[in-house]
């Protein structure tokens, strides 16, 4: 039982940064129909400018929390940068081309990030500075500590931001209207590019902020940390339904719960023959099973309601 | 594009006279094929013209070039004394042109509210905004009974007057309908085009883009017929509607 607890704690907050850094993916999706392949390495440059600023500025003196708290600004002001650049530069020029080849550049600038962040940044792992005191808590027989409850926090409120974004604002309108017919919000006077830059830039926004929690989490960060957890994040779209912001947070969460509920009991249900370093397997297992029964996903828009 | 900027050199007439629209030798070709082959027409301030033909003459390709919808191959397109053959699209609804475009282009998930305010993007001033939403719950007023309805749940004649709406929402100078009746019920057909009349009524410019050549005749003041990309005739709305060619070719007579 205490087992059991303890997994859905610990699936819930990887699930809320699968979520954050999968709406990322289904923004972009969602609007102009592109797999940001590269949006896993906006994460991680994310990750990697929280470090820097938090080192200097704790090196400074600056209490851990303030430097938390400006290393996440700074986070998402170059992933915001980079978003609207990858956008601009890359993804804009191929707006009209056949699909594979924006598929393909993806692929290419998620190279290039890598490659700049492992210039900048250099090959060893890094360590993640603590930016609050670890407490730990404990609730019948399963422990979680501060960390985990600030990212839950941290995930509710910029999820609830977005979804305020997005459904209460007249930009969050023009992006719904330009997603579902581009050509007819363009007649409504939608700058169809400016709604496709604000996605870029929101979701880069929301990555760099899972940045600074997978960093936080885990304590350590490494140039080459965004192709998984880009993998997954996609993967948890694509099980959410890619395209819809509450299937991106579903999918999030669920894949979070499945891999770790996974990795728990894995052991048990193959008699000790895989053990938990497997979980991988897990999202991937999801993803193949979604794709051959649901491809549409959990929540995925059924065609017919197109006008 | 080959437009042709002679218009700028020419001299201006008294601007109170200057029809609202001029489209000079407008051409739309896809590929190698010509849809509209060099089309000449103008809309008057404050009437309603119909561009009629059959499925294929170039009614659709005519209106989405207007619209910047897409690109043409060649001619001018003056609104208000300026060329707008050149315009992004998403500026001609600031100029004062709305389109209900063919099949009527609702937002499916957004609520007949949303949509309605989506026609409304570029205005700011609230409080007008809210009167135009209620002056279109007074023409349609099935559309204020679904107000918080998405608007895919709407049968065809709903969404037709949601898409019409909507334009109006804009505050246009310049209202382009296509084909608004394809694909509705007649009684439906009939409140739409009840709707155009009041509209029409009201002062606003329209240009009728339609296959049903008897129902637009009757609504409009003008006509023009295109046949195979190009204008073969044109006339009063009225004499159109007797002229024998017309009465064969269109009102299956």
């Amino acid at each position: 039982m205490d087992i059991l607890l303890q997994q859905i704690i610990n699936g819930l907050v990887q699930g809320a940064i699968y979520a954050m850094v999968a709406l990322g993916y289904t923004m972009v999706y969602g609007i102009m129909g592109l797999i940001n392949f590269a949006h896993g390495e906006v994460v991680m440059i994310g990750t990697l400018v929280a470090i820097t600023v938090i080192t200097l500025l704790v090196g400074a003196g600056v209490p851990p929390a303030m430097a938390g708290a400006c290393g996440v600004v700074a986070a998402a002001a170059v992933c915001m940068i980079i978003g609207w650049s990858l956008e601009r530069v890359a993804y804009r020029p191929l707006r009209n081309a056949q699909r594979l080849a924006p598929l393909i550049t993806a692929i290419g600038c998620s190279i290039v990030l890598q490659n700049v962040a492992m210039m900048v940044w250099g090959r060893n792992y890094m360590t993640f500075p603590p930016l609050i005191a670890k407490t730990q808590f404990e609730i019948a027989g399963a422990s979680f500590t501060s960390v985990q409850v600030l990212i839950l926090l941290v995930a509710s409120v910029s999820m609830g931001g977005l979804l305020f974004l997005v459904y209460r604002t007249k930009l969050g309108m023009a992006m719904r209207a330009t997603a579902q017919n581009p050509a007819v919000a363009g007649l409504m006077g939608v700058n169809a590019n400016r709604v496709i830059s604000s996605a870029f830039v929101v979701g880069s926004a929301l990555g760099a902020v899972a940045g600074v929690m997978v960093g936080t989490y885990y304590e350590i960060a490494h140039y080459q940390m965004g192709f998984m957890l880009g993998l997954k994040a996609f993967t948890a779209a694509v099980l959410g339904g890619i395209g819809n912001l509450a299937g991106a947070m579903a999918g999030g969460l669920l894949l979070g719960l499945i891999e770790a509920l996974g990795a728990g009991y894995i052991g048990d249900l193959t008699g000790g023959f895989l053990g938990s370093h497997y979980q991988d397997i897990f999202a991937f297992a999801v993803l193949i099973v979604v794709l051959m029964f649901r491809p549409s996903g959990l929540f995925g828009e059924k065609t017919g309601d197109r006008a | 594009m080959s437009a042709s900027h002679g218009q700028k050199g020419s001299p201006v007439n008294a601007s109170s006279k200057e029809p609202l629209l001029i489209v000079e030798g407008l051409r739309v070709a896809y590929g190698g094929i010509q849809a509209v082959r060099g089309i000449t027409f103008h809309i008057d301030a404050g009437e309603t013209v119909a561009l009629i033909g059959a499925n294929g003459a170039g009614k659709t390709s005519t209106l989405r070039a207007l619209s910047r919808m897409l690109d043409a191959a060649g001619g001018s397109v003056r609104y208000l004394g300026k060329d707008i053959s050149r315009l992004p699209p998403h500026r001609l609804v600031r100029e004062g042109i709305a389109l209900v475009p063919e099949g009527r282009g609702v937002f499916p998930r957004l609520t007949i509210a949303e949509n309605l305010a989506m026609g409304a993007f570029t205005r700011d001033d609230k409080p007008k905004i809210a009167r135009d939403i209620e002056h279109v719950f007074g023409l349609f007023p099935r559309l204020k009974e679904r107000e918080k309805q998405l608007a895919g749940t709407l049968s065809g004649g709903e969404q037709q007057m949601l898409a019409i709406g909507r334009a109006l929402m804009s505050r246009p100078k310049l209202l382009l309908l296509d084909e608004p009746s394809m694909g509705l019920a007649p009684i439906m057909v009939q409140k739409i085009f009840e709707v155009i009349r009041t509209v029409a009524a009201e002062g606003m410019t329209i240009l009728l883009i339609e296959q049903n050549a008897k129902l637009a005749l009757e609504t409009s003041r003008r006509g023009y017929v295109l046949e195979s990309g190009e204008i073969t005739l044109t006339d009063e709305a009225e004499k159109l509607l007797h002229n024998p060619k017309v009465r064969e070719a269109y009102l299956g007579e």
